[in-house]
């Protein structure tokens, strides 16, 4: 019988996750920067301290660089810590601990250890919160061997995408676009899992391919059933997992619909544009491509205070809409 | 001095003794000279088979550095952990690794603890609670802080020793790991090497306060200060330090003023000091010091002295053929072990 589903939002599905996580498993704890009794930044742990006590989920001082190798120690001595990060701005302060510790402790060890932790990552602008606390870092850290790296859309990704994260014997980073937190969707009960590495096609069509991630997938629907209008159908792949990345399902897609285009809020030069762009010029789909291959990423600027500059810092509906269109170059 | 008079003024020496004299038997004294004598040897023979050619990479040696990491090591079991530093062979061996995976890895070889991934810098023995060596300076403390705290959330009675060295003392990541560990009570011992140089720089140039041991005032906890070269004080501070974490009481920071008499690595041309400073430190050697006290004391004849070094010596030399016929790794298997899953 199938779990019975309801309607939660995005933070109440990662905090139903992290619940059962722990209930399941005594070796899952929470670190974290104000994530007890304040509830966490985002109001994501919330009442969570006071059903598994401070000792599970531990407030830390401000020190994400000690709080990210505090996470990898006790990750390589038997439990599955998951740290917050309050936004994911704040793990270039932990860089060294991310990438030169949790990422190669295994492979420099010759396979020895396993370093199973989550890194929770609040990502993304449309906050108003400026430059440092609105980026969008995830390729950084995808380009790490030794990291895995997982951007949920929905409210049900990412209560399955967190669970597998909390079930994986390796670093996980989490990136959760704060816009999505407030964002509600249906999320079964109880326990489920969406494998780390499986992209998904959330919407069929015939003349474009659309990957994108985390909130750029939402305005990609909503440019999607615009252009339905006019006869331009797009096929809407939500990337989920950057690190592994399914090239396959993107392969696939583009083979029938002929034309890619790609869709990110991180910066667009050398970012993830560039992968899926690269991964079909060098694919069996680059034969079938029918026009030039399209990049809509975030602007070459760090992410501005003012609402209308923030919002033409990074891709929003009606530009996606205009290179989807002239990207299917008249075609219906 | 007749008879009677000689054993009243020994017993009397013995009451006065470092902890390390009570609370070691003379056996587990011989196996900490043993390891000594380990040290030294493996890494003059790491040395010897850089010149010849046989390894690759460069390396950190510690020599002159030995009575810091058997002293601190000699009350530990293999249920505490280590986290080490780039100047680690010392305590690897120190904590019970066997030489023979040591130059393996050091050689690059599939045999290695590491399978020739790791080489000198990140050699582990996860086994024997050895988390690791580590390349990054101060990489491995917030490191330690984490396994401590492993500890205290699984309830085990066990503890977390942090090694680095006086230049790491000024990398935030001390200052975190520190506060945190105090803050949380958690079972660690800190244990700065200071061996008066980060690479070239001295503390005088690098470290606002004159002893590293100082800023523990700053995280309340105990700052100790030892000789480093002298076993048995390094390893009666470990002891107290080890005891007051498993009652727990918290973490505390132990300073083994030492000297490392070789370079800083293999590019070192001594330019930052003098011939005779490190001549002076040269006199003070921790083993040939240990040695003698043992035998002042008669916890060892010489014979039994050189029985020590010479079962050492063969042990090296067996460790270092072991690994010179060892298998390089299959370049096919380039990118094993990156992931579990
Ligand atoms: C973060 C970082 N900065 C710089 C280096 C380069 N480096 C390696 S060892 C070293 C000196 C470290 O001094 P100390 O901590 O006193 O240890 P010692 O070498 O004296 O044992 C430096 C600068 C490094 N490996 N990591
Ligand atoms: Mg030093």
């Amino acid at each position: 019988m199938d779990a019975p589903v309801r309607e939660l939002s995005f933070a109440q599905a990662i905090y139903e996750a992290l619940a059962i996580a722990m209930e399941a498993d005594p070796r899952v704890f929470l670190m974290g920067e104000d994530i007890g009794v304040y509830g966490g930044a985002f109001q994501v742990t919330g009442d969570l301290v006071h059903r598994f006590g401070a000792e599970r989920v531990r407030d830390t001082p401000i020190s994400e660089l000690g709080g990210a190798g505090v996470a990898v120690g006790a990750a390589v001595t038997g439990m599955r810590p998951v740290y917050e990060f309050q936004f994911s701005d704040f793990a270039t302060l932990a860089m060294e601990q991310i990438v030169n510790q949790a990422a190669k402790m295994r492979y420099m060890l010759g396979g020895e250890v396993s370093v199973p932790l989550v890194f929770r990552m609040p990502c993304g602008s449309g906050t108003g919160a400026a430059a440092q606390h609105s980026q969008s870092l995830e390729a950084w850290f995808a380009h790490v061997p030794g990291l895995k790296v997982v951007e949920p859309s929905t409210p049900h990704d990412a209560k399955g995408l967190l669970l597998a994260a909390l079930e994986d014997p390796d670093p996980v980073l989490v990136f959760e676009h704060k816009l999505l937190y407030k964002m509600k969707g249906p999320v079964p009960q109880g326990h489920y899992t969406i494998p780390i590495g499986e992209a998904a096609t959330v919407r069929q069509g015939r003349h474009v391919t659309v990957v994108a991630s985390a909130i750029m997938v939402h305005r990609a629907l909503e440019a999607a059933e615009t252009l339905a209008q006019e006869g331009i159908e797009l096929e809407v792949i939500d990337l989920r997992s950057l690190r592994p990345i399914d090239s396959r399902t993107i392969i696939e897609s583009v083979k029938k619909t002929t034309r890619l285009m790609s869709v990110y809020e991180g910066v667009k030069t050398l970012g993830i544009g560039a992968e899926i762009s690269a991964l079909i010029a060098e694919s069996e789909a680059f034969g079938y491509l029918d026009a030039p291959i399209v990049r809509l990423g975030g602007a070459e600027c760090p992410i501005p205070y003012n609402p209308e500059l923030e919002k033409a810092a990074v891709p929003q509906v009606p530009d996606i809409v205009e290179a989807a269109r002239a990207l299917a170059g008249g075609r219906t | 001095m007749d008879l009677m008079e000689k054993a009243m003024s020994s017993a009397e020496v013995r009451a006065n003794l470092p902890e390390a004299y009570r609370r070691l038997s003379p056996d587990q004294l011989k196996q900490a000279l043993k390891k000594m004598h380990l040290i030294r040897l493996f890494e003059e023979g790491a040395e010897d088979s850089y010149q010849r050619g046989l390894t690759y990479g460069t390396m950190h040696l510690s020599i002159g550095q030995e009575a810091s990491a058997v002293g601190i090591c000699a009350p530990l079991t293999d249920a505490d952990t280590i986290t080490s530093t780039h100047r680690g062979h010392g305590h690897c061996i120190a904590k019970g690794a066997d030489p023979k995976k040591m130059f393996a890895e050091f050689f690059g070889k599939e045999t290695g603890y590491c399978r020739g991934r790791g080489g000198s810098m990140h050699i582990a023995d996860v086994k024997t609670g050895n988390l690791g060596a580590n390349g990054i300076v101060g990489g491995g403390l917030p490191i330690a802080v984490g396994a401590a705290l492993s500890m205290k959330l699984q309830g085990k009675d066990s503890v977390s020793i942090c090694f680095f060295g006086d230049g790491a003392n000024n990398e935030g990541a001390f200052h975190e790991a520190l506060n945190m560990a105090s803050v949380w009570k958690l079972p660690v011992v800190f244990v700065c090497e200071n061996n008066q140089y980060g690479m070239s720089t001295s503390t005088e140039r690098s470290t606002a306060v004159k002893n590293v041991a100082d800023r523990a005032v700053a995280y309340s906890m105990p700052g100790v200060i030892v000789d480093g070269n002298d076993f048995a004080a390094v390893a009666s501070a470990s002891m107290a330090a080890v005891d007051r974490a498993k009652r727990g009481e918290g973490p505390t920071l132990i300073e083994c003023k030492t000297y490392r008499t070789r370079g800083h690595s293999r590019s070192d041309r001594n330019r930052y000091r003098t011939k005779e400073e490190i001549e002076a430190w040269v006199q003070r050697d921790p083993i040939p010091r240990f040695e003698q006290e043992l035998i002042g004391l008669g916890f060892l004849t010489a014979a039994e002295a050189e029985e020590i070094r010479a079962a050492a010596a063969a042990e090296i030399d067996e460790a270092y053929e072991f690994a010179k016929a060892s298998p390089s790794p299959d370049p096919a298997d380039v990118t094993r072990f990156v992931t579990t899953v």
